[in-house]
């Protein structure tokens, strides 16, 4: 493994070490907002070969803090792409028969345009200035990349989390584009509750002396204590307490004895410390306020009259969603509720609750029962729409 | 839903009674077996709904388009005349209100296929009249205390509650012991004797 590479520079946000393409003023992106970006690029990366019928195209939608690297080294951290464990020759999703996407999503850090990109209006870092991007915004900046790739309809799009928002959108904008959803540890839109937890890490980012109203990197500072905080708070939402109490409990750091002080005297607190160190290294702190308040603002259902299933009337997408039993960030009832708008729209859709007491972060782990799923339905679904070489 | 172990001997005679590439919901499809079936050799669109996690993720893996949910309270989801054939097989005894469960059925689909033990069976009367315990058999292998079955009926049982909620019975069909059809003239008397299981396909 590469030794971790601490980003100083804006690099990769402007000049990644992917793939990327640039919408040019003729292709500005229009915005939920009423704004439009333009000119404005996408970084993506791509694994496998679209075959000749443009029939294998696999979307993947990465998460909050995620990004394109999903099947190789990431370039900042040099840790292993963030769904290896299930993208790969001869993994369940299968570079070797499937053409893999994954993009960095708009607002991102890590070369698609963003906060901590170059404004060209201005020659400056765009900060605030950047108009606020929603998932749906983020999947017409996907269409544009898809359709610049010259794929009509992906075979699948798959995601957890923020991506299992994308790619809900994906399927309730484009269903014809979309031959079968994945949409994993999500919701249909964002609780009251996640939105609080959201704040919490916005309020620590902007109370940071260093996040300078947001033009940080013009003043040579970077808010990380503010940073580290709101991914330590995020963090415990993605575990849940049985996965603390297992790998934690109550043990002591390096010590015998509490200190009587405000050390990291816990393991726990050890651990947390150490993940929003390790966040602030490869993340832009106006990047985390635009991401997370784009999940806040998703509400699939308020976009279609404040009824769910008609998102998906006519729908011919094949659904497969999956959660798991101790996610307490997108508990399994969110899932329920996209499954029942699914059945009122007539769609077809299979559902598994994986039981695991790893949290919200299952998704990302190995968890042997959601890749039987996965595999299945892919399987099924292909033998279904005639990709026998694909099944 | 009866034997844990036993075999499904209802299965081939629901499937017979599916037109093919029709659409088709199984209401409690355990592992998928029956939608799995009838999606190869009948080409059908099939759904499913399974209350056991183990059954749904098995179906899934198989690539049936099957979902965890509960008869009882989510067929309420399903939109009217969604599908031509709804099956309930080995499931409505299961179920905490059968009769609610069956008019959800026939508001659902175009037609409904229930089948289930019939609690009027020789064996079953007389191993209550004989041994005085609750019968135990191949097909009911539950204890009294742990069965998840908690309405058992009779065919008459079944008739009857067919008229009260204005079911038509289309067509019928009881089972022996070894899942063959008893002679189709008989009387219903002689059915609810002589069946282990019936088999009945509802309309509106």
């Amino acid at each position: 493994m590469a030794a971790p590479r601490v980003r100083t520079s804006n690099n990769e946000a402007n000049e990644p070490t992917s793939l990327v393409v640039r919408f040019g003023p003729d292709h500005p992106l229009r915005l939920d907002s009423g704004k439009t970006l333009s000119p404005f690029q996408i970084a993506y990366q791509t694994y496998g070969t679209l075959n000749e019928a443009r029939s294998n195209a696999v979307l993947i939608c990465h998460a909050l803090t995620g990004d394109q690297h999903v099947a190789n080294p990431n370039p900042v951290t040099g840790k292993p792409g963030w769904w290896e464990v299930l993208i790969g020759p001869g993994k369940i999703i299968d570079t070797d028969r499937f053409f893999v996407i994954c993009s960095n999503v708009i607002g991102g850090c890590l070369g698609s345009t963003g906060p901590a990109s170059i404004n060209p209006h201005t020659g400056k870092p765009w900060g605030l200035d950047l108009p606020v991007v929603t998932i749906r915004d983020m999947v017409r900046a996907q269409v544009m990349l898809v359709d610049h790739l010259g794929i009509d309809r992906l075979f699948s799009v798959i995601g957890g989390s923020m991506g299992g928002m994308q790619v809900l959108e994906w399927a309730a904008s484009y269903p014809e584009r979309v031959l079968t959803a994945l949409p994993i540890a999500t919701g249909a839109r964002h609780s009251s509750q996640n939105i609080a937890f959201h704040e919490v890490g916005r309020q620590a980012v902007m109370a940071d002396p260093d996040w300078c109203g947001g033009r940080y990197i013009e003043a040579g500072k970077r808010p990380e204590k503010g940073l580290a905080v709101a991914r330590m708070a995020a963090h415990i939402t993605y575990l849940s307490e049985a996965a603390l109490h297992r790998k934690f409990g109550r043990n002591l750091q390096d010590r015998e004895a509490l200190t009587f002080g405000f050390d990291a005297d816990f393991q726990i607190e050890s651990y947390l410390r150490h993940q929003g160190m390790s966040f602030v290294d490869r993340f832009d702190a106006n990047s985390y306020l635009y991401m997370t308040r784009a999940m806040d603002y998703f509400d699939l259902a308020a976009d279609h009259g404040g009824r769910l299933a008609d998102a998906f009337t006519g729908t011919k997408t094949r659904f497969c969603l999956v959660s798991f039993t101790s996610d307490w960030l997108f508990p399994t009832e969110e899932s329920r509720t996209i499954v029942h708008a699914l059945n009122a729209a007539g769609a077809s859709v299979s559902f598994v609750e994986i039981e695991t007491d790893r949290g919200h972060d299952a998704f990302l782990l190995d968890e042997p029962e959601m890749f039987a799923a996965v595999s299945g339905f892919l399987r099924s679904a292909a033998r279904a729409r005639g990709l026998e070489e694909l099944a | 839903m009866t034997g844990r172990n036993g075999p499904r001997i209802d299965l081939k005679v629901i499937a017979d009674f599916i037109k093919p590439r029709a659409r088709v919901l199984d209401v409690g499809c355990g592992d998928g077996e029956l939608l799995e079936y009838l999606e190869l050799d009948k080409q059908v669109d099939g759904r499913g709904v399974e209350i056991s996690q183990r059954g749904v993720n098995e179906s899934v893996a198989r690539g049936l388009s099957v979902i965890q949910g509960d008869a009882d309270t989510d067929l309420v989801f399903y939109p009217d005349k969604g599908f031509d054939y709804v099956i309930l097989s080995q499931t409505l005894q299961a179920t905490r209100n059968p009769k609610e469960v069956l008019t959800d059925l026939l508001r659902i689909g175009e037609r409904a296929i229930v089948s289930f033990p019939n609690f009027g069976f020789w064996q079953v009367r007389l191993s209550l009249l004989f041994r005085g315990r609750m019968p135990v058999t191949r097909e009911l292998s539950y204890s009294w205390y742990n069965t998840p079955n908690i309405h058992f009926c009779t065919i008459r049982d079944f008739i009857n509650l067919c008229d009260e909620i204005g079911a038509t019975v289309e067509s019928a069909m009881a089972l022996d012991r070894d899942g063959h059809p008893i002679g189709v003239s008989m009387p219903w008397w002689f059915w609810n004797f002589f069946g282990q299981q019936a088999v009945f396909v509802l309309k509106r």
